[in-house]
C-alpha cells in the first residue's frame, strides 16, 4: 500500500529557538528531514511549505491579550512582571526575538497539514514542527507558546465541521489540548503518558473524563515510570482501538512526541524504537479503517535530539507513505554528516539493538498496574449503559 | 485550613416530624447522603443518612407495608445526639473525627445553630488540594538531614534557577528521626538543572522514588 502524503517543512522551523542550552531544539526537525532525504524516502513534490497562521486563527484558542503579550515580548517591549503572568520569560519558555512569528509558523504548519488532508489531494500529512500540547489559552508553558494542535482541531471544527479524535503518545500529559476541548463532545482526546506523580504537568488522571456535554470524551491512561515497550504498546493498542470504535471520528490527529524513549533525559519511561515503529502503524491502520485515511500527525516532545528523535520521526513518514518501517542500517551519508556534531555516539541501526537501559526489576508489577489503569480508563466505554440509580454517591 | 473555608453553607434539612419518604426524595433529588434534622430554632437534633433511610425502607419481599413505613416520622430513625463541629475548627480535626467515629459527615454549628455541613468528600477534596496539583508542575523529592535551616537552603537552590514552587510537603523518613523527605512541586517541565544543583551540593534526590530502581 502506498498513500499520498504531505510533509510540511521549512528550514525556518528552527527559528523557534529559546536558548542554546534549552532542551527544546527544533534542529530535530532538520535532522529528521535530512535523514529521510539520505534514506531516499522523500521527494521534493511531497514537501509543502507551512504558511504563517493568522492572528484570528491563533485566537481560536488563545486570548487576544496573550497573543499581544507574545508579540510584545518578541520585540523586547514586555516588562518582566507582565511576561510572567503569561508564563513567558520563565526558564521553560524564555523570551526570544520574534517569538510570535516563530510560533505562528509552527501553528501555520499544522493548519497547512489540515488543509492538505481535508481540502487537498492528500490522505495524510505530517508537521513535525507542531504538537506543542502544553500551551494554555492565556499562558505559555512546558516549552509551548501557541498550542498548534488545539488550534488545528478548532480550525477543523469551524471550517470542516468534522469529528476529531486526538491521540497523544508524548510522555507528558496532553493537558493543553485536553482542557480546550474538555466540554466539547465533537472532539475526543486520548492521552497516554507517564503518571503525573513526578512528571510535568501532573494532570492526566483516569478520572479526567470531560465536562458537561464533553463528559466521556476525554480519556487518559497514566502509565508508571519505568514502563517498557510491551506494556506501553499493550496499553496504546487497546486504548486506541477502544476509543476509535466508541467515538467513530471523521479525522484523526496524532501528537507524536517521542520522549518516552529510555534515552530521553526528561522522563522516566523505558521504551525503545520498537514503540515508534508501531505507534504510527496503528494510527495509519485505524485512520484508513475509520476515517477514509484522514490522518494528520504532529511532532511534540523529544529531548534526545540525536539518537532518538530523527529515527522515531522518520518512521512516521515511512509508515504514512509505504505502510512499512525502515529496517537495518541508517544511511551512511546521514551518519557522516552528523557524527562530528553529535555529543553522543549516533546509533547505527533504525532499531535499538541490545540494551539501552538496565533491566527493570519490578517489570511484572508495573505491567500489571498499567493493565489495571487501562481497564479503569476504558471502563466508561464498557459501562456506557450505566445509569445513576439513586442512593449512591455522585 | 478552617472548617468555614471548606463547609457547604446551603444545607438541606428536615424538621423531625417530616415523613421518611420526604427524606428519600431529597436524598435522590440532591444526590446527597446526609440530612440534618433541625428544630424551629435551627438547632441540630439529629441526622439521617441514606443508609438509615434505606434500612427503614421495606425490601421487595414486603411491599405491602411499604407505604406505611415510609410515612413514619423521620425522627424515628434519626441518629442522635449528633457530633458537630465549629466553623473555626481545623479540617484536620474533622478528618480525625471521621476516622475515629467512623462517620462521614458532620453538621457545623455556631451558637447552637446550624450554619453548614462538612462531608468526607469535602475533606478529601481539601487533602487533594493540599497535596495535589493546582498548577502545571514536576515533583522533586529530596532526603535531607532533620535540622534547623535546611528548608531555606533547599528553597534557595530552587529559587536560584528562577523556578517557582507550587507546593511543599515535609514527610518523616521511615522511622528515622535523623532525616526528612521534602517533596516539592516546581513549575517547570525541566527539573534537571535543579536536580543537578541539589546533587552537587550533596543532597540526595529521590526522583522518582521507587524501591529498587533508578534510571
Ligand atoms: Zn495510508
Ligand atoms: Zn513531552
Amino acid at each position: 500500500m502506498t498513500c499520498e502524503a504531505a510533509f510540511v517543512y521549512s528550514n525556518s522551523f528552527v527559528n523557534y529557538h529559546f536558548r542554546a542550552d534549552h532542551p527544546f531544539n527544533q534542529n530535530r526537525v532538520l535532522f529528521t528531514y535530512e535523514l529521510l532525504k539520505d534514506a531516499g524516502a522523500i521527494s521534493d513534490d511531497q514537501i509543502i511549505e507551512p504558511r504563517l497562521a493568522l492572528d484570528e486563527e491563533i485566537k481560536l484558542v488563545h486570548d487576544e491579550d496573550y497573543v499581544e503579550a507574545v508579540k510584545a515580548a518578541g520585540s523586547g517591549k514586555l516588562a518582566e512582571e507582565d511576561a510572567l503572568e503569561y508564563g513567558i520569560g520563565t526558564e521553560d519558555t524564555p523570551i526570544f526575538n520574534n517569538m510570535h512569528e516563530a510560533a505562528s509558523l509552527l501553528v501555520g504548519g499544522s493548519l497547512t497539514a489540515v488543509d492538505a488532508v481535508l481540502a487537498g489531494k492528500y490522505k495524510h500529512a505530517l508537521n513535525l514542527g507542531g504538537g506543542l500540547h502544553h500551551g494554555f489559552q492565556r499562558k505559555a508553558s512546558g516549552f509551548c507558546i501557541y498550542n498548534d494542535g488545539a488550534i488545528a482541531i478548532q480550525y477543523i471544527r469551524k471550517k470542516y465541521n468534522l469529528k476529531v479524535l486526538y491521540v497523544d503518545t508524548d510522555a507528558h500529559h496532553g493537558d493543553g489540548v485536553q482542557w480546550v476541548f474538555y466540554d466539547d463532545p465533537n472532539v475526543c482526546t486520548l492521552s497516554i503518558h507517564e503518571t503525573g506523580r513526578y512528571l510535568f504537568p501532573g494532570t492526566g488522571n483516569i478520572n479526567e473524563r470531560g465536562l458537561k456535554q464533553g463528559y466521556g470524551y476525554s480519556f487518559n491512561v497514566p502509565i508508571d515510570a519505568f514502563t517498557e515497550d510491551e506494556s506501553f504498546l499493550e496499553v496504546y493498542e487497546n486504548a486506541f482501538r477502544n476509543v476509535v470504535e466508541y467515538f467513530k471520528p471523521d479525522v484523526i490527529v496524532t501528537q507524536n512526541g517521542v520522549d518516552a524513549h529510555a534515552y530521553d533525559p526528561l522522563t522516566h519511561l523505558c521504551s525503545t524504537m520498537k514503540i515508534y515503529e508501531y505507534i504510527p502503524k496503528l494510527a495509519h491502520e485505524l485512520a484508513h479503517e475509520y476515517c477514509n485515511g484522514r490522518w494528520i500527525a504532529l511532532g511534540g516532545g523529544g529531548y534526545d535530539i540525536w539518537r532518538v528523535v530523527p529515527r522515531a520521526w522518520a518512521q512516521i513518514w515511512k509508515v504514512m507513505t509505504t505502510n512499512t518501517v525502515f529496517k537495518g542500517n541508517l544511511p551512511q551519508t546521514w551518519l557522516e554528516k552528523y557524527e562530528k556534531l553529535s555529543p553522543v555516539d549516533l546509533p547505527s541501526y533504525w532499531h535499538d539493538p541490545g540494551e539501552v537501559y538496565t533491566p527493570i526489576p519490578r517489570k511484572h508489577e508495573i505491567t500489571e498496574k498499567n493493565m489495571q489503569t487501562l481497564e479503569k480508563s476504558m471502563q466508561f466505554i464498557k459501562n456506557k449503559q450505566y445509569r445513576f440509580n439513586g442512593l449512591t454517591n455522585v | 485550613m478552617l472548617v468555614e473555608e471548606v463547609m457547604k453553607r446551603d444545607v438541606i434539612t428536615l424538621p423531625p416530624h417530616e415523613k421518611i419518604e420526604t427524606a428519600l426524595k431529597l436524598l435522590n433529588q440532591y444526590h446527597i447522603r446526609h440530612i440534618p434534622i433541625v428544630d424551629e430554632q435551627n438547632q441540630v437534633i439529629g441526622i439521617v443518612s441514606d443508609r438509615d433511610v434505606r434500612d427503614a425502607s421495606p425490601s421487595i419481599f414486603d411491599r405491602a407495608t411499604k407505604a406505611e413505613q415510609l410515612k413514619n416520622e423521620i425522627q424515628s430513625i434519626m441518629s442522635s445526639p449528633v457530633i458537630t463541629v465549629h466553623p473555626l475548627d481545623f479540617v484536620e480535626e474533622v478528618a480525625g473525627i471521621f476516622y475515629d467515629q467512623e462517620i462521614a459527615c458532620v453538621p457545623v454549628t455556631e451558637d447552637n445553630k446550624l450554619v453548614g455541613i462538612v462531608t468526607e468528600k469535602d475533606v478529601l477534596y481539601t487533602l487533594i488540594q493540599l497535596t495535589g496539583i493546582h498548577e502545571q508542575s514536576s515533583q522533586i523529592e529530596i532526603k535531607v538531614e532533620n535540622k534547623i535551616g535546611i528548608l531555606p537552603e533547599v528553597t534557595n537552590i530552587i529559587g536560584s534557577h528562577k523556578v517557582n514552587i507550587s507546593s511543599v510537603l515535609v514527610y518523616p523518613y521511615k522511622n528515622n528521626y535523623k532525616n526528612k523527605i521534602l517533596a516539592f512541586r516546581v513549575q517547570t517541565m525541566n527539573p534537571m538543572p535543579i536536580i543537578d544543583s541539589l546533587k552537587s551540593k550533596g543532597y540526595e534526590v529521590l526522583w522518582p522514588n521507587m524501591p529498587g530502581i533508578s534510571k
